[in-house]
Order: structure tokens, then C-alpha cells, then sequence
């Protein structure tokens, strides 16, 4: 193994890890909003400082690499979409402190019959092994790992479209909770992002692996 | 004719019966810059010295296939050596400038040529050395021996001395690459201004010189031409796993 494959391999362990965090941010999160449990969105906006390091440790490896090895071709591209991955996985730790913080707000818990309607465990469990398979695409250089990605993103946006009606047509019934439902489309909202931004990453990895540019195209193929 | 300045059509070189460059088609448009990269022994010094037949003074050098210079074949039956080498210049790796003035090194292909004029040979000195990038450093001290420059400055006095003539084709073997960094960066930024009224051809082990100079790149291995492309492609994305591996540092 060569210096530079040694470091790309330090930078993928990173993202991998940057990965981890973030998956813990979103399942705690969720949880702190769903029960209403105050100390774990605490917990959740104390870890977010440790995305923000990492994040900035992954941007400065980023820039040693490319000054001390000047990389080319596979090898630039990885740099680039790890770089990026980055920065889309930070913003996905963003929504996830932004849900914290709207379980901190709220009054009253969510009545029951709503939360079973959202389902937004299955949300979650989309989102991780999203990301999960971002993770080993990009580790394992597997690109066609990553297309499935688009899959999984149209999945989350049919639950979004459901969640955000559930939500919708609780308002006139429970004019009380007009702020924690805000809240709850909110945080739906967020998820839904969260999907985006992993098909973001998907769409480096293909970068990376193919050379193939897939952003802004709308078929994903 | 040929679209290109220089071109080179399914040409194979062979020492005795060893194969050095095994049916290379490869053509130079004018006033671009091609480098020619790859693992030492895979054929580009060879492929250079096509150009200005310098392969000719070794022996039981058998070239075949067509060397094109301005669309003609300079290896046609007829064709005088001395006329292609007038309009091929070339740069090789170690500065070699003669024992003379830094004005005769630079006067010398115009008065082998026959020039008289003095005032003719005087422009053109002067007009080769600022197109070399040296003309400020030496202008009040013409008269000194060339051999009293540094590396670098010997470097660019024998560029000069190559632009001269007017060549058609600048051919550079390794022309940085026993310069300091400084110096390396004139000749690079030099290269990047003699685009401008020449076409260039550069050997180079240094692959991040190829990728700031060139405007092609093309990647020989074993005396095959493995991929020629633009240089930009060629560097983020080859398109042949050779290229690729070569390129990233992980050969063999």
C-alpha cells in the first residue's frame, strides 16, 4: 500500500466515523422529540459539537492530502467526494440538533394517535441504513450500492407526503396544539432532507467511482 | 496533407529486432503542447528523436510507417536531414550550451546557415533570448561565456538558441528536470508563452509538469501508445486502467 492509498484509507475511517456520529444524532433526536425527553435532546445538542469537529478535521486531512500529494484521477475524485460527503453528512447532523431543539419546545407530549400515524420509527430506520449504505458504497468503492440509494429516497418522500397530510388533518381538531404540530411537520420536513442529502452523497460516490456526474440530472441512472 | 503540425501514422521503431515503438499514430496540432509521459524505457525519448531524425545516428535503427512534418513524410527518400533539423528544434535535459558567448551560442544555427547580416543576426538573437525569457538577465553581458550562467539560465540560452532558427517544432526531452524549482517554474511558464508561435512537444517524468504545461497528454508503456487525451481528461479521468495506474503512483 503507497503513502497516499494509506491516507485516502485514514479518510475514508473518517467519513465512516463522521457517519456513525451522525446516525446516532438522528435515532436520538427522534427520540428525545417523540417522548419528550428533554435530557436526551440535551445530549443530542452537546454531541453536535463533536460532528463539528470531526467535520472540520475531515476538511483539513482533505486540504493536506491534496497539497502534499497532489492526487489524480480516482484518487482526486475520492478526495473531492469525501470533501463533500463531508459536508452533507455535517448538515445532516445540523437537522438532526434542529429536531433536538423542537423536542426542548414542546408543552405537552404528542398525543399517541398522531405519532403512530407519522411512523416516523420507519423514517428513521430508512434514514440509517441509508446512510449505512452510503458508508460501505463509499468505503468498498461500490457505486452500484450507492444508485440504490435513489430508491430509498423516493420511498422516504411517499412518507413524507403521507406524514405531512397526518399532520394536516390534525390541525382542526387540535387547535390546543397548533405549535407542536408546526413543530412536527417541521421535524418531518427535516427528514425529508436528510433523505436528500443522502442522495447527495450517493451521487459522490458515483462521482468518485464512475466519474459520472449525476447532479442536477433528474433521471438518476 | 495533414490537420496536424506534426503527426506521426502507424509508426514502429525497431533496434536490430527489438520493437521500441510498436505502431504509434499520434498528431500535434499547431501551437499546442503535448507531453509525452511514462515509465522509463517505454518508448517517449525514442518517440521524440522521430522528429528530428536523431534516431538515425544509432545503428540498426529501422523506423517504419510515416513521421509527418508540416503533412510531409521526413522520412521520404530525398529528404536531407540537415533541412528537417532546421525546423525542429530541441531542448534536452542536461543545459548544453557550446564553450562560446552567450551572443554566439544563440547566433550559431543562423551562421551555419549561412547569415551574413549582422544586424539580421542581431534582432534575432535578441528576439530569441526575450522570447526564452532570459533577454533581461543577460542583455548587458552578451559577451560573457554562456558557460558562466547558472543551470537554469543555460537551460533557457539553449531554448533561445533552439527558437533561433524559427523552428516549426519545439522537441524537449527532460527539460527541467535538472532545475531548481524556480528555474523549473521559467521554463514551465516559458512553455506556457512559446505556445503562442510554436507547437511543442515535452518528454517529462514529472507528471504534474505534464498536467500544467500541456495542453494533450499522451501515455506510452512498452513502447505502445496507451492513451492520448486532452490533459485535463487524461488527469481526472483516464479512461485506460494503465493510465490510471500509472498515473496515481501504483505501477506493476
Amino acid at each position: 500500500m503507497t503513502h497516499l492509498d494509506s491516507e485516502l484509507n485514514r479518510l475514508k475511517a473518517e467519513i465512516e466515523e463522521m457517519g456513525r456520529l451522525v446516525q446516532h444524532q438522528l435515532r436520538k433526536s427522534v427520540q428525545a422529540f417523540v417522548d419528550m425527553r428533554k435530557d436526551l435532546a440535551r445530549e443530542v445538542l452537546f454531541q453536535e459539537r463533536r460532528i463539528n469537529a470531526t467535520e472540520l478535521k475531515i476538511d483539513r486531512d482533505c486540504e493536506n492530502i491534496m497539497a502534499l500529494f497532489n492526487p489524480v484521477a480516482i484518487d482526486l475524485r475520492l478526495v473531492f467526494a469525501a470533501f463533500k460527503i463531508n459536508s452533507h453528512l455535517e448538515r445532516m447532523g445540523d437537522h438532526s440538533k434542529g429536531i433536538a431543539s423542537y423536542a426542548l419546545d414542546l408543552r405537552q407530549p404528542l398525543p399517541e394517535k398522531l405519532l403512530s400515524q407519522l411512523d416516523l420509527f420507519s423514517a428513521i430506520d430508512q434514514l440509517e441504513n441509508m446512510i449505512e449504505s452510503n458508508i460501505m458504497a463509499f468505503r468498498d468503492g461500490d457505486s452500484a450500492k450507492a444508485r440504490k440509494i435513489f430508491q430509498s429516497d423516493a420511498q422516504l418522500d411517499s412518507w413524507n407526503r403521507k406524514a405531512m397530510q397526518s399532520v394536516i388533518d390534525f390541525f382542526p381538531e387540535h387547535p390546543d396544539l397548533v405549535p407542536e404540530l408546526l413543530n412536527v411537520a417541521s421535524a418531518v420536513r427535516k427528514l425529508e432532507r436528510i433523505g436528500d442529502l443522502n442522495k447527495n452523497i450517493a451521487e459522490e460516490i458515483i462521482f468518485y467511482v464512475e466519474a459520472h456526474v449525476l447532479k442536477h440530472e433528474k433521471e438518476k441512472i | 496533407m495533414s490537420f496536424f503540425k506534426v503527426e506521426t501514422r502507424n509508426v514502429s521503431l525497431y533496434y536490430g529486432n527489438t520493437a521500441a515503438l510498436k505502431n504509434i499514430s499520434l498528431g500535434v496540432p499547431e501551437n499546442k503542447v503535448v507531453a509525452i509521459i511514462g515509465p522509463s524505457g517505454c518508448g517517449k525519448s525514442t518517440y521524440l528523436r522521430l522528429f528530428n531524425r536523431m534516431n538515425d545516428m544509432i545503428d540498426d535503427v529501422r523506423v517504419e510507417g510515416e513521421v509527418l512534418l508540416n503533412g510531409k513524410n521526413i522520412y521520404a527518400d530525398g529528404v536531407r536531414v540537415e533541412e528537417v533539423r532546421k525546423r525542429v528544434g530541441m531542448v534536452f535535459q542536461k543545459p548544453n550550451p557550446f564553450p562560446k558567448s552567450i551572443f554566439e551560442n544563440v547566433a550559431y544555427g543562423l551562421r551555419i546557415n549561412g547569415v551574413t547580416n549582422k544586424r539580421y543576426i542581431e534582432e534575432t538573437v535578441e528576439r530569441a533570448l526575450r522570447q526564452a525569457a532570459l533577454w533581461d538577465e543577460v542583455k548587458d553581458n552578451l559577451k560573457k561565456s554562456a558557460l558562466a550562467l547558472s543551470g537554469g539560465q543555460q537551460q533557457r540560452l539553449c531554448i533561445a538558441r533552439a527558437l533561433a532558427v524559427e523552428p516549426s517544432v519545439v522537441l524537449m526531452d527532460e527539460p527541467s528536470s535538472a532545475l531548481d524549482p524556480i528555474s523549473n517554474a521559467k521554463i514551465e511558464e516559458l512553455i506556457w508563452e512559446l505556445k503562442k508561435k510554436y507547437t511543442i512537444l515535452i518528454v517529462t517524468h514529472n507528471m504534474q509538469q505534464a498536467a500544467r504545461v500541456s495542453d494533450w497528454t499522451a501515455f506510452f508503456y512498452l513502447g505502445e501508445l496507451i492513451e492520448y487525451a486532452e490533459t485535463k481528461d487524461l488527469f481526472t479521468n483516464p479512461r485506460n486502467e494503465k493510465t490510471q495506474n500509472y498515473i496515481t503512483g501504483r505501477f506493476g
